[in-house]
């Protein structure tokens, strides 16, 4: 009986002592960032950490459904979070993000005014842009001997069982509405309808609904069309120099990943010392080279050599700019009809 | 024995192609120079550098471990108590409880996940609104809260393993002759004794296997992590976060090194049961001699 005593002393003693060790480790200053997998350079916050004796505690997420499913959920607390256009003002209609105290953020003097007051966040309270890019049709020439310079091309039964098409219904259904001349933030169910026929027809001469796959299926020649994101469709043509990127001429969208600050974050200004740092010339540069998105921070942007400023693919010119489109949160109604099309679609 | 034909031969070499195929894969492209998985751009070892360096893979890889280290062995000690008080329980008692533990384990992992998230978040909840008024109360910052992590992970991981454990333990308690621990009290071994001396030695094996079976539980799972993990990440966790871009090959080279690993965990047991067992046979061999010569000195 003794020993069972003195078992459960020693137990409770460990107990305590780790509790203790825990609260201690609190008590260091930490900020909590959730952000896309792969995407940013990760010697950073060593550097961060030198700068201002903060530790960053960093984890990932697969995509803004996941992270909103998250938030809402609670029971966790971030510090930054880095969602799209389309999600964060989904976030600031439903409250759930805090205003940026930009007094801590003097570096957001660094981004260009091309990126602020976008739709998503108009008086620009609440969040600072980290990455932008646009949406395009990646071919392979070596396949596909005509010019692609339209959405049609998913759509042709020419290129049957080589075609592509993205794993989420936001982009998918946006490659449809594109193509037949809506709004991508159109709410119109007539519309919307017309894009989920069109989807409709173009299931049989797909290859396949995919996401990251779509590097292996295009680099390795299997397929020869799929619509990505310019960034990774630079990465792709570094492994098959047959590939190339067009902008259709019906237009595209606009993506840009910005950072925020979710609602009752505990360390809301050690948040925003991270945010400015991350808008640092160096860092901003470092963080391009790894994610292969572009920069909104000019200082970083003019800092580049002559021939990554001029890529056309990462930095598209004004002309391709201004057809673009930036997704906005679309109502609930919406959504659910999104949702329904979707399930539909691929059931 | 009859030779196998040639279709059984045929039908052998393809499963075994077909199992470790993909893992040949694996390993041939974690020296590919470049990140893509179908084009060889030639032969490196950065990806085997960069994996070390890369904090968020190694820090999952950590809590991987460490839970699935941990997950095992509270699960392990927990269920075979569990499993002793089981055994010795009613019979219609017992086919109760065993019905109650079966159902986690036939239940799909996403119910598990779901609900247990749930729990959490409804308890972390309740106890944010208890500190708050105690705080108020008391007029000091009280904070009895907290925040899903770790604790939250371990805690799920040990609640999936424990039915698994239990279920390897019982067969073995069911071997044991019942008379053992009543034998060993006789001779003056006190309960505690008798329990760790004769039933555990016993019933080691069913223990062990446990173990292992809820190691690699631990190890494999990611869909109740996704929904108790919170602010910390395992690794299945990581490498699903990155399908947007593309999965490193750091990935491969890690799957590599684990495999590696795990192969010469393998052959070292089996070397080693290998080389118990011919000493045994050694033994037995020489006793059998023993016993012939008392038997002939008999006579």
């Amino acid at each position: 009986m003794k020993k069972v005593v003195s078992l459960v002393l020693a137990l409770a003693l460990t107990a305590a002592a780790l509790l203790s060790g825990c609260a201690k480790k609190q008590e260091r200053k930490v900020v909590n960032v959730y952000n896309w997998g792969e995407n940013i350079d990760e010697g950073i916050f060593k550097i961060f950490e030198e700068r201002t004796g903060i530790k960053v505690n960093y984890t990932t997420y697969e995509s803004n459904e996941q992270l909103y499913a998250v938030l809402k959920m609670g029971g966790t607390n971030y510090d930054v979070i880095i969602p799209s256009d389309y999600m964060i003002s989904r976030l600031i209609e439903e409250g759930m993000l805090e205003k940026l105290n930009f007094d801590n953020i003097p570096n957001f003097a660094n981004i260009d005014d091309r990126y602020k007051n976008l739709e998503y966040d108009p008086t620009n309270e609440y969040s600072v842009p980290y990455t932008w890019g646009i949406v395009g049709l990646i071919y392979n020439t070596s396949m596909i001997d005509d010019e692609i310079t339209s959405w049609s091309a998913l759509f042709n039964p020419k290129y049957a069982g080589q075609i592509l098409q993205f794993d989420n219904s936001r982009d998918a259904m946006a490659t449809a509405l594109f193509y037949l001349g809506y709004s991508v933030n159109t709410t119109n169910e007539a519309e919307l309808y017309e894009a989920y026929e069109l989807l409709v027809r173009q299931k049989p001469i797909l290859q396949g609904y995919v996401m990251d796959q779509i590097y292996d299926k295009l680099e390795g020649g299997e397929a020869a069309i799929g619509p990505y994101y310019a960034g990774d469709a630079l990465l792709m043509m570094e492994n098959n120099p047959d590939l190339a990127f067009v902008v259709p001429e019906e237009g595209t969208n606009l993506f840009v990943d910005a950072m925020c600050i979710p609602k009752g974050a505990a360390n809301k200004e050690n948040a925003e010392l991270f945010i400015n740092f991350m808008c640092d010339t160096e860092i901003a540069l470092r963080n391009m080279a790894v994610t292969c998105y572009a920069t909104p921070v000019r200082t970083a942007y003019e800092a580049l050599d002559e021939e990554t400023r001029n890529n056309e693919i990462m930095f598209p010119k004004d002309d391709v700019l201004n057809r673009c489109e930036i997704y906005k949160n679309l109502p609930q109604a919406t959504l659910n009809l999104y949702d329904e099309l979707w399930v539909k679609l691929k059931s | 024995m009859k030779k196998p034909s040639i279709f059984g031969r045929l039908l052998m070499a393809l499963v075994f192609i077909f199992l470790y195929a993909p893992i040949a894969v694996l390993i041939v492209f974690s020296f590919n120079s470049s990140k893509s998985r179908t084009v060889w751009t030639g032969f490196t070892f950065d990806w085997y550098v960069k994996l070390f360096q890369d904090t968020t893979i190694m820090n999952s890889l950590y809590v991987t471990l460490l839970v699935s280290v941990l997950a095992a062995v509270i699960a392990t000690v927990a269920g075979t108590i569990a499993a002793v008080g089981i055994y010795n329980m009613k019979r219609s008692q017992r086919n109760a409880i065993l019905a109650l533990n079966n159902i986690p384990v036939i239940n799909a992992d996403i119910i598990t996940g779901v609900s247990m998230s749930l729990l959490f978040v409804s308890a972390a909840s309740v106890l944010t609104k208890l500190s708050l008024a105690l705080s108020q109360l008391f007029g000091a910052k009280i904070n009895l809260s907290f925040d899903l992590g770790f604790g939250t992970l371990l805690i799920a991981h040990i609640t999936f393993n424990v039915p698994y454990v239990i279920l390897s333990v019982l067969p073995k308690l069911r071997q044991l002759d019942n008379n053992l621990f009543e034998a060993a009290q006789d001779l003056g071994a006190t309960w505690l004794q008798a329990f760790f001396k004769v039933i555990i030695p016993q019933i080691r094996p069913g223990i062990v296997n446990g173990l292992i079976i809820a190691f690699t539980m631990s190890i494999d799972d990611f869909v109740i992590s996704y929904f108790t993990a919170g602010r910390v990440q395992t690794l299945s966790m990581t490498i699903y976060s990155m399908t947007k871009k593309r999965i490193t090959p750091e990935i491969n080279a890690l799957s590599t090194l684990l495999f590696i690993v795990v192969l010469l965990m393998l052959i070292i047991i089996n070397v080693r049961q290998a080389s118990q067992e011919k000493k045994l046979k050694k033994n037995s061999s020489r006793s059998n001699e023993l016993n012939e010569i008392i038997e002939y000195t008999k006579i």
